[in-house]
């Protein structure tokens, strides 16, 4: 019962509360979501202990749903995607509470978008059926844009629209290229489905024509995660989102990006991925995000927009991961996938609340801090040495196997993004002390309160992971492992027999 | 039921929509005649109309539920699924329009029932052309049609804007009926018929695929079909007319008028052209230019009305898609993007009626700033709208476009599909404002929207009309099945009628339906 179900109550559950928040009365607006998001919470942790590491896809439900074209309900979570559901379901209740004094207009509907956007994300990651992923993927869409418009900084209308449109364009040629997939393989095999397996196991080698396809899937990929060139949106749409919203970008729509890599891209075209000029230009690109986006954040002077570009690098390490093809750089792609979204929503947290107290994001508006508010200088202090990866923090688990893997594959890629943590301990350092030791200059700065209880209940689970992961990263490593083991033999295998066979 | 349509009471029975919406807009216009004074006279007019209409539509499904098929060919005016399905859709859609407009020409000062009398015979010509398979039934149909449409599009005549849509229209349409009326001679000068089926007969037997006089028939008949769906580049008059007609009669323009014409030119060019090649190719470029063109230029448009004119014809656009496709899977995604379109623009032109005070010609996107804090439920209805013309997933409009690339990509038109694909990310443009306006910006001043108002009866038929779109856009499978077996039954007849003249009846549908 439980097993069937699950994933589809994890995805059907925000929706309805979400209309229960909208027809609510506004006070309770904020109280009703943080119980639903707990609810949801609590319904998704018996996965951490019913899931077994080597049980492949689990937890499924396939009931037929357009069947004229062959488009099934399909849901199930494997080792790839536990995690993405855990951080999403462990990370919203953080954000209902992280937004109680934050939103103060049109409550009501800011929760129930929250809680939609939810549902979405679930879907994005449990879809095994294509046309099913591309609805929740497109669905997520538009409660972020609502989020980022309505409660947004003062730009918010530009980096809506900007996040709406890049996503959506990548996003419409994915599902250009999901259909023709489906056409081609069902020419192959006789059957018109949509189901993730069945596309899997009989795509083949494609010829040329798989070049386009991953194209395609790659692109809208890439702007999610965002890769290079493609990062533009991202510290628009940071800067201007309200803190909830940030978090949520941050911490698991990102994540969206190198999971579409992780489950569709690499896998259906593994002959594509491996292919030397593919592996080069990504490799490439990973690198350049890596240090470009370190470069950047240390000279904004926008705290937040510091933090997205440190986003960019820290994806750019997954992206190394995942194409490095080993298993511990595959499990160390996957595992900071975890942190950042766990160590960035810390960091957007905290300068949320910076934000509150002084109405500044800038790093030059605070300075000396750490005399006023002692307990969020500390917490600060930890989290962001977490994101730089310092060994006993989660930062460091991620990156150090992500290098170890790499190595093998590509050792000069390995010493160029090792060159990334350095970078990262460049940028937010000096941010860290002239935000909260340096002198305190500023009279404006003398008052401050120090964290609130609400504010302690939203950092201390965070600050909790943030150092379980560091010391004993182990639970986590032995659920991903066998589907990490996995896809790293079926895309060498696959890409080996579609090349021979192309 | 199988009707031998050379009988006289059978071909009454093929007729029985038709003649009952005769029969019924008659009676009405005499009761305008004698009651045509006050605003109540007109409402009463107003449900006399939706009351004939209705009775229209059980004629239909009448005929439809009993499976009605011809004798052989079809005799000036076909008899299968897809006519009746179509005329429900134009019923459904002028029954809305009919309700959607009570408050507006009571608000308009628009109170003269003949209104209601003139969309009833517009709907008959719609329901002709739609069902014709003759060239002439379609063109009188046509004729029909826009000469009550010419008279409701410069129907509030203290308004110069109206006047000269009434114009404008009346001018180009005259001008594409020429266009039409020279091309069905041509096609009859080369063909000696203008029966669709037995064109489709004398294309194949005689081998007159690559006819000069033929081929130019076609070309003029495209042109003229061209016109009234407004494809570009014969779509110039599209925004004037729809600028500065009654913002109901905009809608029943943009989808029943659209609906029968792009109904009557998929069984023209499949029946009577299914044996030239030629028409695939210049109906798909006329959609990349309809898609390219209606799609770029209505991101330029800061007027919501002019905007919703062009989006309608990029829609079109992606409606000739589906007729470049052709087949079965072309008429199933011609029919259910026609469904999700229709009811997504009536519902918005509706909600839109409602937003517009005196002369609503006004309405700028930004004037729906801060439109969500004061009506938060028509504002939802709107922004769904919005999404489902942009074609998101979740509803109908989605649904619509899916099949339509579905059906374009199976028939290896993937140009096609790449460009609905791309020109789709373009209206996000466009269509986005709307919802930024309503949900992101402040009311422009206190009280900005204190007088919006939707009657009630227009509120009920936005909200069915927008849980339609949903209800659609997550279930399709009923509307699906009904498309495919509705293109299937298009197709059916003019094959079995090709092989053999007297072709048996084929089995009464099973009841279950």
């Amino acid at each position: 019962m439980y097993r069937q179900w699950v994933l589809t109550a994890l995805i059907a559950w925000p929706l309805i509360a979400g209309a229960g928040v909208l027809l609510a009365p506004t006070r309770w607006a904020k109280h009703l979501a943080l119980v639903a998001s707990l609810i949801e919470f609590g319904l998704s942790v018996p996965l951490w202990w019913m899931f077994t590491p080597e049980g492949g896809v689990q937890f499924m439900l396939d009931a037929p749903w357009i069947q004229n074209w062959g488009i099934h309900y399909t849901v199930g979570v494997d080792g790839i995607s536990l995690f993405m559901v855990l951080l999403t379901t462990f990370l919203v209740p953080l954000s209902v509470l992280g937004s109680y004094s934050y939103i103060t207009t049109r409550e009501r509907g800011f929760y129930s978008l929250l809680l939609v956007l939810t549902s979405g994300m679930i879907g994005v990651f449990v879809s095994l059926d294509l046309f099913l992923f591309y609805v929740m993927w497109e669905l997520m869409l538009i409660p972020m844009y609502f989020i980022i418009g309505v409660w947004g900084g003062e730009r918010r209308l530009y980096a809506a629209i900007k996040f709406f449109i890049y996503t959506f364009f990548g996003s419409l040629l994915m599902l250009a290229a999901i259909l023709v997939l489906v056409r081609v393989v069902g020419q192959r095999t006789g059957v018109y489905s949509f189901a993730y397996s069945h596309l899997v196991s009989h795509i083949g080698g494609l010829g040329s024509l798989a070049f386009w396809l991953f194209g395609a899937f790659a692109l809208a990929f890439a702007i999610k995660v965002p890769m290079f060139p493609f990062h533009t949106w991202l510290p628009d749409a940071h800067v201007e989102a309200p803190t909830a919203g940030s978090v949520i970008l941050a911490g698991i729509l990102l994540k969206m990006g190198t999971y579409g890599f992780l489950r569709f891209a690499v896998p259906l075209f593994p002959a594509v991925a491996l292919h030397p000029a593919v592996q080069q230009i990504v490799v490439l690109l990973a690198l350049i995000g890596i240090v470009y986006g370190g470069l950047v954040a240390m000279v904004q002077p926008d705290f937040k927009k510091l933090i997205a570009y440190s986003s960019v690098a820290h994806l750019g390490f997954v992206m190394l991961g995942i194409w490095a093809l080993t298993l511990q750089s595959v499990q160390g792609a996957l595992m900071v996938m975890i942190n950042h979204g766990i160590s960035t929503g810390a960091l957007f947290f905290l300068v949320g609340m910076l934000y509150e107290r002084r109405h500044s994001r800038l790093i030059e508006a605070f300075g000396g801090i750490a005399r006023v508010v002692p307990m969020l200088a500390a917490v600060l202090t930890i989290v962001s040495l977490s994101s730089i990866g310092l060994p006993a923090t989660n930062g460091f688990v991620g990156e150090f196997l992500v290098l170890v893997g790499v190595f093998r594959s590509y050792p000069l890629a390995a010493l160029i993004a090792a060159t990334g943590v350095i970078i990262a301990a460049m940028y937010l350092l000096p941010a860290l002390q002239r935000v909260i030791y340096n002198p305190l200059d500023k009279s404006a700065n003398e008052k401050l309160p120090d964290l609130s209880l609400r504010e302690i209940t939203v950092l201390v689970p965070l600050i909790a992971c943030i150092l379980w992961i560091g010391v004993y990263p182990q639970p986590i490593l032995r659920r991903i492992e066998p589907a990490s083991r996995q896809f790293v033999q079926t895309v060498r295998l696959n890409a080996a027999a579609f090349t021979a066979t192309r | 039921m199988s009707l031998d349509l050379s009988l006289p009471a059978d071909l009454l029975r093929a007729l029985a929509p038709e003649l009952v919406l005769t029969v019924a807009a008659m009676a009405v216009l005499l009761v305008a005649a004698w009651r045509h004074k006050t605003a109540r006279d007109s409402r009463v007019v107003g449900w006399l109309a939706l009351l004939a209409l209705v009775a229209t539509a059980a004629a239909a499904g009448w005929l439809w539920w009993n499976g009605a098929r011809p004798v052989g060919a079809p005799v000036m005016v076909a008899l299968d699924d897809f006519r009746l399905v179509v005329d429900w859709l134009l019923l459904a859609a002028a029954g809305l329009t009919v309700v959607l407009s009570f408050d507006y020409v009571e608000r308009e000062r628009l109170l003269a029932p003949e209104y209601y009398v003139l969309l009833l015979f517009a709907t008959l010509g719609l329901m002709f052309m739609a069902g014709g398979d003759d060239l002439m039934v379609v063109f009188l149909g046509l004729e029909l049609m826009s000469v009550s449409v010419y008279v409701l599009a410069g129907f509030n005549r203290r308004s110069p804007a109206a006047a000269e849509a009434a114009l404008k229209y009346f001018l180009l349409g005259a001008f594409a009926s020429g266009f039409l009326l020279y091309g069905i001679a041509l096609v009859y000068g080369a063909t000696a018929t203008t029966s669709l089926t037995q064109i489709g007969t004398q294309v194949r037997t005689l081998g007159l695929a690559n006819s000069p006089m033929l081929l130019a028939g076609l070309g003029l008949l495209l042109v003229g079909f061209g016109f009234k769906v407004a494809a570009v580049p014969f779509h110039m008059w599209a925004p004037d007319v729809y600028d500065g007609a009654p913002t109901p009669v905009t809608g029943y323009m943009a989808t029943a008028v659209k609906t029968a014409a792009f109904a009557a030119l998929y069984r023209v060019l499949t029946e009577a052209f299914a044996g030239v090649a030629a028409w695939h190719d210049i109906v798909g470029w006329l959609a990349v230019a309809t898609m390219v063109a209606g799609n770029v230029v209505a991101l330029t448009q800061r007027n919501v009305k002019r905007m919703l004119a062009y989006s309608s014809i990029a829609h079109a656009g992606y409606l000739l898609v589906a007729v470049a496709v052709g087949g079965n899977a072309g008429a199933g995604a011609l029919l259910v993007y026609l469904v999700a379109y229709a009811l997504t623009t009536l519902a918005a032109f509706g909600l839109l009626a409602a937003i517009g005070r005196d002369g609503e010609r006004e309405v700028r996107i930004d004037d729906l700033s801060g439109l969500a804090q004061r009506r938060p439920w028509l504002s939802f209805a709107m922004a769904v709208c919005m999404l489902s013309l942009l074609g998101f997933p979740g509803t109908a409009g989605f649904i619509g476009k899916w099949y339509i690339l579905v059906a374009a990509a199976d028939a290896g038109r993937l140009f096609l599909a790449v460009v609905l694909v791309l020109t789709s990310v373009v209206s996000a443009g466009y269509y986005l404002p709307v919802i930024m306006a309503m949900y992101m910006k402040p009311e422009p001043f206190e009280q900005a929207h204190a007088d919006v108002r939707l009657g009630r009866l227009g509120a009920a038929v936005v909200a069915a009309s927008v849980a339609g779109l949903l209800v659609f856009g997550v279930r399709p499978n009923r509307l699906l099945d009904l498309a495919k077996a509705t293109g299937e039954g298009l197709h059916a007849g003019p094959a079995t009628s090709a092989a053999a003249p007297p072709s048996p009846p084929p089995p009464p549908a099973p009841s279950g339906r």
